[in-house]
């Protein structure tokens, strides 16, 4: 897998994760939205907070489109949780919240989660061409 | 009664994103690799050959279903509820759905990383 493939990876689950958080921030600014009035919502768009989460998840779709278009779904998805663990690790140091021995287990399973799919192919009929690769190679040196 | 309707919000978010997501994935496999489609046909053509894909609009229909399912589900149940048993519940059922309608070949590697992501949503988000 090239750089700019693991980029693309970075790129879904930092994007996705900030497009969320943007989202959340602006709507709880908006206020809460009765289901009488829920063309109300409709207006949130104008919220800058709203706006600009938008923006971040048109960006996530991209990358995660792109993502699908040379990888397994299955070695896709962990990289979209992994968006999780960013906003957790922002959330500690950046903006000093506190974090419980339970999320941070949370974090660590996660983590391990997606090293497990990263060590392994990023697609099932890339795996496919190998294994003909190899059983091309082997009639190859067969007398 | 309120308990049944907030697990029905969630079985519905799992069912339609978990649909919406293998939609998404089939449709972009028969466009295939986008990097090396705009290298060929350039970035306006790369939209158009993704737009023109119809399993991509079902997809994007379905999220939006799963979107609403999740206002749903959390009329009727609190959020620390509905957001980590969908999110974890959706890892797993993708996992399934992966291998038996996309046929990916689920290996145990990607069986303990969907299990091992889902418990770390799960406690994360709980």
């Amino acid at each position: 897998m090239t750089a700019g493939k693991y980029f693309v990876l970075l790129g879904v689950a930092a994007f996705g994760a900030i497009g969320d958080t943007l989202l959340a921030r602006g709507m709880k600014s908006f206020g809460a939205v009765a289901p009488s009035q829920i063309f109300h919502l409709l207006s949130a768009v104008l919220n800058p907070w709203v706006f600009l989460g938008i923006f971040f998840l048109l960006a996530f779709m991209s990358a995660y489109l792109s993502a699908l278009s040379w990888a397994d779904l299955t070695y896709v998805l962990p990289a979209t949780a992994f968006g999780y663990v960013f906003i957790a690790v922002i959330a500690r140091f950046l903006l000093h919240e506190h974090i419980s021995p339970v999320r941070w287990l949370g974090i660590v399973l996660i983590t391990a989660g997606v090293g497990f799919v990263a060590g392994g192919p990023e697609s099932s009929s890339t795996k496919k061409t190998g294994g003909t690769e190899s059983a091309l190679s082997t009639a190859g040196t067969r007398p | 009664m309120t308990h049944f309707y907030a697990w029905l919000g969630v079985f519905l978010i799992v069912v339609t994103s978990t649909t919406g997501d293998c939609l998404l994935a089939r449709a972009m496999k028969q466009v295939g690799d986008l990097g090396a489609l705009r290298k060929q046909r350039g970035i306006a053509q790369t939209i158009l050959r993704v737009l023109r894909t119809p399993s991509l609009m079902l997809g994007i229909a379905f999220m939006a279903l799963s979107f609403f399912s999740l206002l749903f589900a959390l009329s009727w149940g609190d959020v620390s509820m509905v957001g980590p048993a969908s999110a974890s519940l959706t890892f797993v059922a993708n996992a399934f759905a992966a291998k038996l309608f996309l046929h990916e070949r689920v290996d145990r590697r990607r069986w303990t990383a969907a299990v091992f992501v889902a418990a770390g949503v799960f406690l994360l988000a709980g």
